[in-house]
């Protein structure tokens, strides 16, 4: 310090001294200042230490714990004899969370450049971008192979929402073949989340991504499904498990054993041939359905990851309409295999004797107009033997006047036509028995007296679905014992190792006499001996019990006749057949038909033939000849 | 005891404090401990940070023993060789994470700015020195100028964490010089007029930062993200905490930048309240050692630069555990002594050695 030349050297001291002074009082603020950011501090630590902690605790746990559901394996579907119709494997997907990705076009571009996409995958994709809306995760490739995971895995970090996932996949070994009656799953839709909200379920579907949506899969969804486990898992920032903390493991699925024989399902669905038809096979003594088939098919395996728009269009508006589940959606008139019925009310309620016989010229009359018998000239004296066996339609058109339509319909009506089965699967139709009643709430008219004739063979406004015919003929077939149809007999908990067996269920038994039904078994016999399918039924080893039919799809105006070749083949009449066997003691009892195929006995008597003659003695049928009188050009 | 070994031992120790240098080694011990647990025990980084402190305590010691008139002539080489390199980075440093703060030297890379936590109240407590006689405004203007270039180059690399820093110790020099009180007043309101302007000056990222603390839950997985987890980390620590290694927000990385800036997080969440009282006691030891030191230095540059040099710990400390907690926005300010790296070590360590030199060589001046 510089005080030499300083004159007053006391001014200078307390000049010093002053300005420690000052100097310190400053100092003092600073340390009083800092006390107070100090206890600032301090305050803001306890508040979040003390008054906050038990909130932030909880947020602090739910940073690291994340409940993460374990999905089930959803139960298998088998056949009587134990073939796997639906089953599931683990594959690798890619999947994309759509709601991180900024524009997912050029994304799929780039993940395209490592990972085969397919124009499929992308419609698919978008089909189900539009579809879910959900914030979940969304598979745009699946069935990784092993290279395209190590190509995907080394440039994963370029793709933030983008993951491969290990998934269990349901797969359809014989879809078409099964398509209506097993049915498929998909991804669950907005509609069924509430469905499953309501129903209070929805907790037991956080891990899954898929419902049963058509036949077995959906009606016994609940079994199928499953019990969703929890694992709690500790996770880091990045959402990267750490390690389990605890966990329920997840219970699968119950799997179904059905009534249904697959290999007899594959015998009738190859006999129908080129044409589109169904058949219903069912044990008259149980209800139990052997077979369950709607032609053609399609590829359920499709519809699993959510069908492509391309391959939904082509499915949804082909002629052939694959998607109907003919069997129990597609209605159609009995056409002739409604006489033996019909027969069976005319003894009831005394309207006929088996002996009794009528003139058959060829047509009957009825108010100035004239109901033509399908072979011209008619069968000459008829009983009911010779009605059922040569199916005369004067004896029925004659029989259903004396009737009426309100003692049809009330007869009818025991054996199920009209009526819902209550088969498992869901949606089926009712059909139409037609009744004044119905008329009148159906078209608010009158019901005309004229109209009661052609119900009589089976025409007019009768319309019942393949399912119903081939109930009608198992209650038939049992005597008058209806069963409700079960395509599924036995629920297996693969857990417990229990199976629990469906019962039968009895629908109803009908009030017939035994003789009246003798008479017209014996009938049904004589068809496949002597009478109209006896030609299909030569040299079986076994005695069947059947029916012809033929459903007119076109009105056949006055004084016209019908050419076969003239029509459309859309327009063809659909040919049809009835049956069990043996005739005995029934084991099968089943319904064929095959659309726009002319007479019951040309098309659907040979299906019925090969279908017992498989299920009966096991004889599976040589392959298809591809060439056919009717489709002599060939395929 | 042999007497030359005395006699050593006595030139060892001669200049250093054992108050101050208790509770240095003490924050470091914990320091240690907590990066421990935040490096999930990274023997690299432990052995890294453990021989920053053997290095730092060194350069603690090295400028214990320089006594601090040969301290106020560096000053103006210093200051000058600090605005030169400054300049250098502005005009080629390296560019990392979009902040130029790095000069290459070809054998290492340095950090001009954290020269100048140093060399800025060294050459303001110089320059007041000088003219201790007679002090007037003009001389507090000059000392702000001395001040601001520095800041403005700072800030435009950018490095507000820095800035702050200086700005404070710089403010500290000049209240603790005397600036009236009209003139400190007359500042703050400058400060507050010119908010405004400041505000358009900022990086985007900056105005991000200082919005999130308003409203951290705003932008939750964004900007507010750091304030939320690290307040969550220490809420969830309670009074006595979850225990050492044993932070769930720690330890499945929750907590960013958890070993350096955000270390406080870690502490908080592991050791709880209590853990939180001694370590702000110790951090207001250091400062109450380093005002009494401030309080009887000899000379004005002696005492300014403590007191400089005290109130910027404090400024490290506040500023950071602030920002963890969430009364301050997010800047880079290392918690003094704990958070990991050398540099910041290094820095405290010669302040704190330069706080010992002062006290030590009080004697040596007044006799």
């Amino acid at each position: 310090m510089s005080n030499g030349l300083s004159i007053n050297p006391g001014v200078e001291i307390r000049n010093a001294q002053l300005e420690i002074h000052h100097f310190r009082v400053r100092l003092v603020i600073a340390a009083g200042f800092v006390l107070a950011m100090f206890l600032l501090l301090a305050g803001r630590i306890v508040y979040l230490q003390v008054v906050k902690h038990g909130e932030l605790y909880t947020l602090a746990e739910a940073n690291r714990i994340s409940i993460v559901p374990v999905a089930p394996n959803r139960g298998l579907i088998a056949d009587r004899n134990g073939i796997v119709l639906a089953h599931n494997y683990s594959a690798y997907t890619l999947e994309v969370q759509p709601h991180r990705i900024a524009n997912l076009d050029s994304l799929i571009d780039e993940v395209a450049t490592l990972v085969e996409i397919t124009p499929r995958d992308r419609r698919r994709f978008k089909k189900l971008l539009e579809e879910t809306k959900s914030v979940g995760t969304l598979p745009i490739r699946t069935r990784l192979t092993d290279e395209e995971i190590a190509r995907f895995a080394a440039h994963r970090y370029r793709f933030p929402g983008v993951e491969i996932n290990a998934r269990l996949f349901r797969q359809y070994p014989q879809g078409e073949i099964f398509s209506h009656v097993v049915g498929h799953i998909g991804r669950i839709n907005q509609r069924e989340v509430e469905q499953l909200e309501a129903d209070g379920l929805i907790a037991n579907y956080r891990g899954s991504d898929y419902i049963g949506k058509t036949g077995l899969e959906q009606y016994y969804e609940r079994y199928l499904h499953g019990t969703t486990g929890v694992e709690e898992v500790e996770v880091d920032s990045g959402g990267r498990p750490v390690r389990t903390l605890s966990s329920t493991p997840a219970v699968s699925g119950h799997n179904l054993v059905l009534h249904l024989d697959a290999r007899l399902q594959e015998v009738a669905y190859n006999a129908i041939g080129e044409r589109r038809g169904s058949l219903v096979a069912i044990d008259p003594a149980t209800g139990g359905v052997l077979a369950f088939v709607s032609k053609p098919g399609f590829d359920v395996n499709l519809f699993v990851d959510g069908i492509d728009s391309v391959n939904w269009n082509e499915l949804n508006n082909s002629p052939d309409k694959p998607l109907v589940n003919r069997a129990l959606n597609g209605t159609y008139p009995p056409g002739s295999t409604f006489k033996p019925y019909m027969a069976l009310a005319g003894l009831a309620y005394g309207k006929r004797t088996p002996q009794q016989t009528i003139r058959d010229p060829g047509y009957f009359m009825f108010g100035g107009h004239q109901f033509r018998d399908s072979r011209p000239g008619g069968h000459g004296i008829v009983d009911m033997y010779k009605s059922i066996v040569m199916s005369s339609d004067t004896y029925y058109y004659m029989l259903a006047n004396d009737l009426g339509i309100d003692a049809i319909a009330r007869f009818m009506a025991q054996f199920g036509f009209g009526s819902r089965t209550g088969i498992d699967i869901s949606g089926e139709s009712a059909g139409v028995l037609p009744s004044q009643e119905w008329k009148l709430r159906r078209f608010n008219t009158k019901w005309f007296p004229g109209e009661t004739i052609s119900i009589g063979i089976g025409q007019g406004y009768n319309s019942y679905t393949p399912l119903q015919l081939a109930q009608a003929i198992a209650t038939l077939a049992n005597d008058g014992v209806a069963y409700r149809p079960r395509i599924v007999s036995h629920i297996e908990d693969f857990r417990a190792q229990e199976r629990t067996l469906i019962e039968s269920q009895r629908a109803r038994t009908l009030d017939l006499k035994r003789e009246h039904l003798a008479v017209v078994k014996n009938a049904l016999v004589g068809v496949a001996k002597e009478g109209t399918s006896a030609r299909s039924f030569a040299g079986a080893a076994y005695v069947s019990a059947g029916k012809t039919g033929t459903a007119q799809v076109i009105g056949i105006k006055q004084g016209e006749k019908y050419v076969e070749s003239k029509v459309h083949e859309q327009l063809r009449d659909h040919s049809l057949y009835i049956a069990y066997a043996p005739a005995e003691k029934p084991r099968i009892a089943l319904a064929v038909i095959v659309e726009n195929a002319g007479f019951g006995a040309r098309a659907a008597a040979p299906v019925a033939r090969k279908v017992l003659d498989y299920y009966l003695l096991g004889k599976v049928p040589a392959p298809e000849r591809r060439v056919r009188e009717d489709h002599a050009s060939g395929h | 005891m042999h007497p030359a070994i005395r006699q050593i031992e006595h030139y060892l120790t001669r200049h250093l404090d054992g108050v101050l240098l208790g509770l240095v080694v003490a924050l470091m011990t914990l320091g240690l401990a907590v990066l421990i647990s935040a490096s999930n025990l990274s023997p690299m980084r432990i052995t890294g940070q453990l021989i920053n402190m053997l290095f730092a305590l060194g350069l603690l010691w090295v400028f214990a023993n320089i006594p601090p008139h040969f301290l106020s002539r560096l000053a103006l080489p210093l200051y000058c060789l600090g605005v030169l390199l400054l300049v250098a980075v502005a005009v080629g440093g390296d560019k990392i994470q979009g902040a130029r703060r790095w000069l290459d030297l070809g054998i290492t890379r340095i950090q001009p700015s954290e020269l100048m936590k140093i060399a800025v109240p060294l050459a303001m407590a110089w320059y007041f020195d000088r003219h201790e006689a007679a002090l007037r405004l003009r001389h507090y203007v000059v000392a702000t100028f001395i001040l601001v270039v520095p800041i403005a180059l700072i800030v435009k690399q950018p490095d507000l964490g820095t800035a702050v820093l200086i700005t404070a110790a710089g403010f500290f020099v000049l209240f603790l010089a005397g600036l009236h009180w009209r003139i400190i007043a007359g500042l703050a309101a400058l400060v507050i007029g010119s908010l405004p302007f400041v505000w358009g000056a900022l990086h985007d990222y900056q105005r991000q930062r200082i919005l999130m603390l308003l409203d951290p839950s705003q932008d939750p997985l964004g900007a507010g993200y750091h304030t939320i987890q690290s307040t969550i980390a220490v809420g969830s620590g309670g009074w006595l905490g979850k225990g050492w290694l044993s932070g769930t927000q720690t330890h499945l990385d929750f907590i960013p930048e958890r070993t350096t800036d955000f270390v406080f997080a870690v502490f908080g969440e592991e050791f709880g309240l209590l853990g939180c009282v001694v370590l702000l006691g110790l951090f207001l030891s250091v400062i109450s050692r380093g005002m009494l030191i401030t309080a009887n230095a000899p000379t004005m540059f002696t005492r300014l630069l403590a007191g400089a040099i005290t109130l910027t710990f404090f400024t490290y400390a506040f500023v950071n555990i602030g920002m963890v907690i969430g009364i301050l926005p997010v800047v880079g300010v290392p918690l003094p002594l704990i958070s990991y790296g050398g540099t910041s070590l290094a820095s405290i360590c010669i302040g704190i050695g330069i706080l010992m030199s002062i006290h030590s060589h009080k004697k040596l001046v007044q006799t």
